[in-house]
């Protein structure tokens, strides 16, 4: 079933009622998502876009089985959407909402680890376009039509640069099993390694590209983790080869600040670690093209 | 963003940490007068600007009668200041701090950070302070003492105890470390703080004080932090930073003559490396962001010709919840109002293409048109030598 979402999974919208929760919950429903209903506080019982409303994620979560969420909530609100999700026994939530403070994830972090292993919620995010399993489920703002469905595993910081990855590989014919947006903040639900862990363990994915970029620990952890653990191929692309240090890059979390964070430091890690490096943002297409031949022939 | 280190002070004062005696100054004459309200016969004067490393600049400088400290200020005020840290322009000194002089028996380094790694605030302290952290992580890495704090339960007080043992504190020292400890880790959680470092935290005689100090605050979380937003100084920005942060774009200035308007942070780094690939250098990174109207594209181009080093313009979209057909809107306004004298690569990809290109086929025949990432790069990398007289 590839990773996280397919056709069957139950999706609320938080902020569904907002200007920007709204557009996407309807993109998303375009796209054949399973989306189930809305939370917004104060708005429960009405009809947004055909879809009961509710004030709270319990309350959702009871009349609708919902087991995933996706999070338009605005910053300063963003991190108690994503606790309440995680309280209302949610599986996976997905936090689109960029410019929630530092301090805040990590206090939504600590709080997610109070419920056992079993019980508790994955987050992906926030600052990021979402997960989206072709051609069954979107829970994000990406361009679903870029998407081919197929086995390639596509997990990255940021948005459009992983568009511009899965529409080289469908300009040659490669398609992807799932696609899970980390996010660009310094703090986020799942790492690198986490989304690595899934893809590893997924018989529907062959392949997987990890597209990263400067600033913080995550790519080399994940390198080194799936250098030790994961049989699957592993393809890596670090963005920002010109990032001057202590320079922040757009994303809360791009800024170079210790040893190990810069691109061509990062790309030594990964390719030590045995994996191969995509050498420019042009060649996600060919690389890919080329390690799936040689899993063939090999295969 | 960077306070100055006066405005750290007081921060840290609120909190019960012991500083040393100063005073602000915009003037020389100013700083005189603060010498002598201070008293004493010794005092430091310190250029505030948003840089460490500032003595071996200049930037901090003993006097020893309250002529010196005012012909000090004299010679430090209205110049730049140019630091290791700084870059080639360094940065503008319109204020001084005057400060006591104070006993020295040893120098402590501590510091706050935000730990991605933890994702935790780690406070990191070492015994050989008054060097960088990184030359004492290189040179003294033993000193180091290291304590991380749980989000859900805070700081403890024995947790600052340990941290003062550890660097070797004893006797009425210990209490007054556990104080300034504390103090800092809550100017750091109720402020929003990511960085907070004191260096050196003096030991002297028999009390404990913070010499210098360096805060940088989450930008994410000024909304809920007015006091900290009205510290900003935007004389100490890069002007072409400011020019874009005061309109909404998220850019950042660099050193090269090829100018970038990119959707995203990522494809915008990824652009940036694909020129630097094919043998160019960026002048800037520029996010426009998610929808963005032809108006937001006119003043990206605005935010990027304010650099009078960028000699050819990359515009490389790729629309996801952004429209081609308003960013080629946005290139044609940009033609029409701003002017744009120099040549101009556009790249345009997913959301309305082909209404975009079309948009930009009528509106804008001279730009020249890229239909990949690579291609784009290529082109501007091709216009900025032939514009600049570079072999190609």
């Amino acid at each position: 079933m590839a990773i996280l979402l397919n056709k069957n999974t139950k999706v609320l919208v938080q902020g569904i009622t907002g200007r920007i929760g709204s557009f996407h919950a309807q993109e998303m429903l375009d796209y054949g998502t399973n989306v189930v209903g809305g939370v917004t506080p104060g708005k429960g019982g009405k009809t947004h876009l055909d879809l009961p409303v509710f004030n709270t994620v319990k309350g959702a979560v009871a009349e609708t089985g919902a087991e995933a969420t996706i999070v338009f909530v605005p910053p300063p609100f963003a991190a108690d959407s994503i606790m309440e999700a995680a309280d209302a026994g949610i599986k996976y939530c997905v936090c689109i909402t960029d410019g929630i403070p530092a301090q805040d994830m990590m206090r939504v972090k600590r709080y997610m680890r109070r419920y056992k292993a079993e019980n508790r919620m994955r987050l992906s995010g926030p600052n990021c376009a979402g997960t989206i399993t072709p051609g069954q489920g979107m829970m994000g703002i990406m361009p679903g039509h870029i998407y081919m469905p197929g086995r390639v595993g596509i997990v990255g910081r940021s948005g459009t640069l992983g568009y511009e990855a899965a529409s080289q590989m469908q300009a040659r014919g490669i398609g992807v099993s799932t696609s899970v947006g980390i996010g660009g903040d310094p703090i986020n639900g799942s790492s690198f390694r986490d989304i690595l862990e899934l893809f590893s363990e997924d018989p529907e994915t062959d392949a997987v590209v990890m597209i990263g970029e400067i600033g913080g620990p995550q790519e080399a952890e994940a390198a080194i983790w799936a250098r030790d653990n994961m049989k699957k191929p592993l393809m890596a692309y670090v963005a920002g080869l010109s990032a001057p240090k202590g320079k922040r890059m757009g994303h809360a979390g791009a800024i170079v600040s210790a040893f190990g964070e810069s691109a061509q430091e990062k790309v030594e890690i990964i390719r030590e670690a045995g994996h191969t490096i995509i050498p420019n943002p042009s060649a996600f297409g060919e690389t890919v093209e080329r390690v799936l031949a040689g899993l063939a022939h090999a295969g | 963003m960077d306070i100055h280190e006066y405005q750290a002070k007081e921060l840290l004062a609120s909190q019960g940490v012991r500083l040393p005696r100063g005073g602000l100054a915009y003037s020389p004459e100013q700083a005189h007068y603060r010498a002598q309200e201070i008293g004493g016969e010794a005092w430091v004067v310190k250029a505030q600007i948003h840089s460490g490393a500032r003595g071996k600049a200049g930037g901090i400088q003993l006097c020893r009668s309250e002529k010196e400290v005012e012909q000090a200020a004299e010679r430090m005020l209205g110049r730049r200041l140019i630091t290791s840290q700084t870059g080639a322009p360094g940065k503008l000194v319109n204020r001084l701090y005057i400060e006591e002089t104070i006993h020295i028996d040893r120098e402590i380094y501590l510091g706050f950070v935000l730990d991605r790694k933890e994702e935790r605030i780690m406070i990191v302290a070492s015994s050989s302070g008054g060097m960088e952290i990184e030359e004492i992580v290189e040179r003294e890495p033993d000193s180091l003492v290291r304590c991380s704090v749980d989000p859900g339960l805070g700081m403890h007080e024995f947790q600052a105890r340990e941290i003062a043992f550890g660097l070797g504190l004893d006797g009425a020292l210990i209490g007054k470390a556990v104080n300034t400890i504390l103090g800092c880790y809550r100017v750091f959680r109720d402020f929003d703080a990511s960085m907070l470092e004191i260096n050196p935290l003096v030991v002297s005689r028999d009390d404990l004080v913070a010499l210098d100090c360096k805060m940088s605050f989450d930008e994410n979380a000024l909304f809920r932090r007015p006091d900290i937003s009205e510290l900003r100084d935007k004389s100490q920005e890069d002007p072409r930073e400011t020019f874009a942060a005061d309109r909404g774009l998220s850019y950042v200035g660099l050193d090269g003559e090829i100018g970038c308007i990119i959707n995203g942070a990522g494809l915008a780094m990824a652009t940036m490396d694909m020129i630097k690939i094919a043998g160019g250098e960026p002048a800037n990174f520029l996010d426009i962001g998610g929808g963005a109207s032809p108006e937001r594209v006119a003043k990206s181009f605005r935010a990027v010709l304010q650099d009078k080093n960028v000699k050819v313009i990359l515009v490389n979209i790729f629309a996801g919840i952004n429209r081609c057909d308003w960013v080629a809107e946005g290139v044609a306004k940009a033609l029409e109002e701003v002017g744009v004298a120099v040549p101009l690569v556009v790249r345009l990809s997913g959301t309305k293409v082909e209404e975009g290109k079309a948009i930009l086929a009528e509106r804008a025949p001279g730009v020249i048109v890229a239909d990949t990432l690579s291609e784009a790069a290529e082109r501007a990398v091709t216009e900025w030598k032939a514009t600049t007289g570079r072999a190609t």
